[in-house]
C-alpha cells in the first residue's frame, strides 16, 4: 500500500464514521425538533440519553477528518476553505450551536423558558449542520464548488434525510425498554427510509439535467454498484425494522451510509476534487504521509480500546433498557 | 474592512475566546480528579460534593471549548488558505496527534460525566485520569505548531519550493519545549486561580454557608495548584525571555521597547510609545543587559537591527508584555501570602480571600496578554521569515460578516455559560 492510499483510507474512514455516528446525533436533533404525540417528552428524553455520553467523541471524527485533510492533502483543504466559505461557515454555525445547545438545555432543564429556547436551537441547528455539510459535499462533486446549484442543495436535503434515517433506526434499539416509544421510532425509521429513497433520487435527476460530467460518473460502474447496494440495504432496513430485528437494522443502515459514500468517492476516484486535484497531485510529501501513518497507528492503539470502553459502558448489551440511567439534568 | 484585517480580527477573537475554555479544559480535570481522589481516601462527603460540582462546571466549559476549537479548525482553512497550503504539509503532524489526544479526552469526558452511577468509585476515578493527561497533551501538541510559526524548522526552500520536509523536526522546532511548558503552566495558573476565586468569593459573601466545608476544600485544592504553577511559570518565563533575546530578537526588542542596539540596556516599564521613542517609562539602568547575559555591559540587539518592514507593532507588544508581567506579579504575591498562611495552618483572612477573588480574572488577563505578546511579537509574519500574514489571508468575500456573526455567537455562548456556571455554584447539589 502506498502512503497516499493509506492516508486516503484513514481520511475516508474518518469521514464515514462521522457520517454514521455524527449523522446519527444530528438526526437525533431532527427527531427532537419533530417530537410529537403523547410521548413527546419521552422521545426527547430518549434522544438525550442516547446522544449524551457519545456525541462529543462522535464529533471528534469531524476534527480528525479535517486534520487528516490538511496534513495529508493540504491544497485540497486550502481550496475548499477558499471556495466554499459560505456553506462551511453556515455548517460550522450549525455544528457549534447544536453542541452548545444540547449541553445548555440539559443543564437548564429546570428553567422552562431557557430550556425551551435551547431545545429549539438544538433542533434547528441539527438540520442546518448536515444540510450545509451535504451541500458542500455536493458542491465538491460538481467540480466547480457550485454550492448554490440545485444539485448541491438537493445533496444537502439528502444528507439531512440520511441523518434522520440513521437516528431513527438507532433509536429503535435505544428504546427497547418501552414498547410504545420504540414503536414511535419504528414508524419514523420506516418513513425516513422512504424519504431517503426519494431524496436520493432527486440529486440523480438533477445531475442528469445539469451536471453532465457528474452524471457520467454516477452511471459509471463504481457508483452504480454503490447506489444499488445502498438501495438494497434500504430494503433490508425496512424489512428488519418490520420484523423487529433491531440490531440488523442498525448494521444495515450504517452499511447503507457507507455504500453511498463509497459510491461517491469511488465514482470520482482518482480525483479528490473533480477537475482540480487527484489524491496523488494533492498529497503532501512522502515523509509527512509516513509520519502521519505512524502517528495514526500509535494513536489507534489508544483510541480503539477507549472507544470500545465508551460504547461498552453506555451502548453495551442491555444498557439501552437500563431504567437506572441517571437523569439528564444531572450528568 | 480590509480582508487581512477582518481575518486577523476574527481569528484573534476566536482564539482569545477559545484560549480561556481550553485552559480550563486542561486544568479543571486535575482539580476534579484531586477532589474525587481525596473523597476516595477520606470518605469525607465535602470532597465528593466538590468533585460533583466541579465536574458539572467541567461539562459546560468543555463543550464550549470543544465547539470554539472546532470553529478554529475550520477557520484555518476559511481564513488562511494560503498558509495552510504551505504549512499543512509541514506542521500537520502535531495537529494529527492533537486529534487523537482530543479524541481520548472526549471519550473519557463522556465516560466520566455519565459514569458516576455506572462505574465503581475507583473505576470512575481512574476514568478521570486520561482526561487530565490527554487535555495537557492536546494543549502541548497545538503549542508546538505555534512554536513552529515563531521559528519554522524541518524543511528547506530550494528555488521557491519546499523540500526535505522532516515532520518531527518541524514539530520540535527550537522553542517547542519552553512554549509548551509556558502554555501548560498557564492553564494550571488560570484554572487554579479561577476556581479558587469562585470559592473565595463565596466565602467572602457567605453565600454558601451550608456548604462551607466543601467551599473551603475547593479553595485549598485550587490554591495549591495555583501556588505550585505560578512560581514555575515565572522561571519558564525568564527562560523564554532569554531564548527570545537570542532567537526572536524582533519580538524581544519590541516587548522591551529597545529601539537601539546598546550596552547597559535598561528595562523600561510602562511609558508612552510614539515613533521610536518611549516617554515617561520607568527605566531600570542596565537591567536588561543583566537579564539577558548576566553582565551589565552586554550588548542587546535593538529594533534597529530589524528591517523596518519586518518590525512588530511595538506598542502593542510592549503594553501586552507589561500587562502580563504586572498581572503575574500580583498572582505570585497572593500565592506566596496564601502559602505562608496555609503552612501556618491559619484560616485565610477576609483581605486575603478578596485578593484571591481578584486573582481569578487577573490570571485570565495575564494569559491573554501573554498570548498577545507572542502573536503581535511575531508580526508581520504568520510563519516567521517564511510567509507574511498579509499574504496568507483569504481573498474570499464576507469575512467581515463572519466576524460579526461569530462575535454574536461568542457573546451568547459566554453569557449562557456564565449563567449556567452560576447556577452550578449556587444550586444545592447534595444529591
Amino acid at each position: 500500500m502506498t502512503p497516499v492510499l493509506g492516508a486516503a483510507l484513514v481520511g475516508l474512514t474518518a469521514v464515514s464514521l462521522y457520517a454514521i455516528f455524527g449523522g446519527a446525533d444530528f438526526g437525533g436533533g431532527v427527531w427532537d425538533l419533530f417530537a410529537s404525540g403523547p410521548r413527546r417528552q419521552a422521545q426527547r428524553d430518549a434522544i438525550s440519553n442516547a446522544i449524551g455520553p457519545v456525541w462529543e467523541s462522535n464529533h471528534v471524527w469531524l476534527i480528525f477528518a479535517i486534520v487528516t485533510l490538511f496534513t495529508c492533502f493540504p491544497p485540497v483543504f486550502a481550496d475548499i476553505g477558499a471556495n466554499l466559505s459560505t456553506p462551511l461557515t453556515l455548517a460550522l454555525l450549525g455544528i457549534v450551536l447544536r453542541g452548545a445547545a444540547f449541553v445548555f438545555r440539559n443543564h437548564a432543564a429546570d428553567t422552562f423558558a431557557t430550556a425551551r429556547s435551547w431545545t429549539a436551537v438544538f433542533g434547528a441547528s441539527s438540520i442546518i449542520a448536515p444540510f450545509f455539510l451535504g451541500d458542500a459535499a455536493g458542491a465538491i462533486a460538481t467540480g466547480r464548488y457550485a454550492w448554490t446549484s440545485p444539485f448541491a442543495l438537493s445533496a444537502g436535503v439528502f444528507a439531512v434525510a440520511l441523518c434522520a434515517q440513521i437516528a431513527a433506526v438507532f433509536l429503535v434499539r435505544e428504546t427497547s425498554h418501552d414498547r410504545a416509544l420504540r414503536d414511535d421510532f419504528r414508524r419514523r425509521a420506516v418513513r425516513a427510509t422512504v424519504v431517503v429513497w426519494i431524496a436520493g433520487l432527486v440529486p440523480a435527476l438533477l445531475a442528469h439535467q445539469a451536471e453532465p460530467g457528474l452524471f457520467a460518473a454516477l452511471i459509471g460502474p463504481v457508483a452504480r454498484i454503490g447506489i444499488a447496494i445502498a438501495m438494497l440495504l434500504g430494503i433490508v432496513v425496512m424489512l428488519s425494522i418490520a420484523n423487529h430485528r433491531d440490531t440488523l437494522a442498525r448494521v444495515a443502515v450504517g452499511a447503507e451510509a457507507l455504500a453511498v459514500l463509497a459510491g461517491w468517492f469511488g465514482a470520482q476516484a482518482p480525483n479528490l476534487i473533480p477537475n482540480s486535484w487527484t489524491y496523488q497531485t494533492a498529497a503532501a510529501s512522502p515523509a509527512m504521509l509516513s509520519a502521519f501513518l505512524v502517528a495514526t497507528a500509535i494513536g489507534a492503539l489508544f483510541l480503539i480500546p477507549s472507544l470500545a470502553l465508551l460504547f461498552f459502558t453506555f451502548k453495551g448489551r442491555g444498557s439501552g433498557s437500563d431504567a437506572a440511567l441517571p437523569p439528564m439534568t444531572n450528568p | 474592512m480590509e480582508h487581512v484585517i477582518a481575518a486577523r480580527a476574527l481569528m484573534g477573537t476566536s482564539l482569545a475566546f477559545h484560549i480561556v475554555f481550553a485552559a480550563l479544559g486542561v486544568g479543571l480535570p486535575l482539580l476534579v480528579v484531586a477532589a474525587e481522589g481525596l473523597w476516595l481516601r477520606t470518605k469525607r462527603r465535602a470532597y465528593y460534593d466538590l468533585a460533583r460540582t466541579w465536574a458539572k462546571g467541567m461539562a459546560i466549559l468543555f463543550v464550549v471549548g470543544a465547539m470554539s476549537g472546532t470553529i478554529l479548525s475550520f477557520e484555518l482553512g476559511l481564513l488562511w488558505p494560503t498558509f495552510m497550503r504551505y504549512a499543512g504539509g509541514i506542521i500537520g503532524l502535531p495537529f494529527s496527534l492533537e486529534g487523537f489526544a482530543f479524541f481520548i479526552e472526549a471519550i473519557f469526558i463522556g465516560i466520566y460525566l455519565y459514569g458516576w452511577e455506572r462505574l465503581s468509585p475507583v473505576a470512575h476515578w481512574l476514568s478521570g485520569l486520561p482526561i487530565v493527561l490527554s487535555g495537557a497533551l492536546s494543549a502541548a501538541f497545538v503549542t508546538t505548531a505555534n512554536a513552529w510559526m515563531n521559528m519554522p524548522a524541518g524543511f528547506r526552500i530550494v528555488n521557491g519550493t519546499v523540500v526535505d520536509i522532516d515532520p518531527i523536526a518541524a514539530m520540535l522546532s527550537p522553542p517547542w519545549l519552553v512554549e509548551v511548558l509556558h502554555t501548560t503552566l498557564a492553564a494550571y495558573v488560570v484554572t487554579g486561580f479561577g476556581a479558587a476565586a469562585v470559592c473565595a468569593f463565596a466565602l467572602v459573601r457567605r453565600s454558601a454557608e451550608d456548604r462551607r466545608e466543601q467551599v473551603q476544600a475547593g479553595l485549598t485544592i485550587a490554591m495549591l495548584v495555583a501556588s505550585i504553577a505560578i512560581p514555575l511559570q515565572w522561571i519558564v518565563g525568564d527562560v523564554i525571555a532569554r531564548f527570545d533575546a537570542d532567537h526572536e530578537p524582533a519580538k524581544f526588542a519590541s516587548l522591551e521597547v529597545l529601539f537601539h542596539t546598546r550596552r547597559h540596556a535598561p528595562i523600561t516599564i510602562g511609558g508612552i510609545v510614539s515613533g521610536d521613542t518611549v516617554r515617561y517609562g520607568i527605566e531600570l539602568p542596565s537591567a536588561l543587559s543583566l537579564l539577558v547575559a548576566f553582565d551589565p555591559n552586554a550588548e542587546v540587539k535593538g529594533l534597529d537591527r530589524v528591517a523596518p518592514d519586518d518590525r512588530p507593532p511595538v506598542a502593542a507588544v510592549h503594553y501586552s508584555f507589561d500587562t502580563m508581567v504586572g498581572s503575574a506579579s500580583l498572582l505570585l504575591l497572593v500565592a506566596i501570602v496564601w502559602t505562608i498562611v496555609a503552612l501556618r495552618k491559619r484560616v485565610p483572612a477576609k483581605s486575603l480571600l478578596i485578593g484571591i477573588a481578584v486573582c481569578g480574572p487577573i490570571s485570565v488577563v495575564a494569559m491573554e496578554a501573554g498570548w498577545f505578546v507572542t502573536e503581535f511579537g511575531r508580526q508581520p509574519w504568520i510563519a516567521r521569515g517564511l510567509l507574511r500574514t498579509s499574504d496568507a489571508a483569504t481573498v474570499a468575500p464576507g469575512v467581515d460578516v463572519q466576524l460579526y456573526g461569530f462575535s454574536i455567537v461568542y457573546v451568547i455562548l459566554a453569557a449562557t455559560c456564565w449563567w449556567l456556571l452560576r447556577r452550578v455554584g449556587t444550586k444545592d447539589h447534595a444529591a
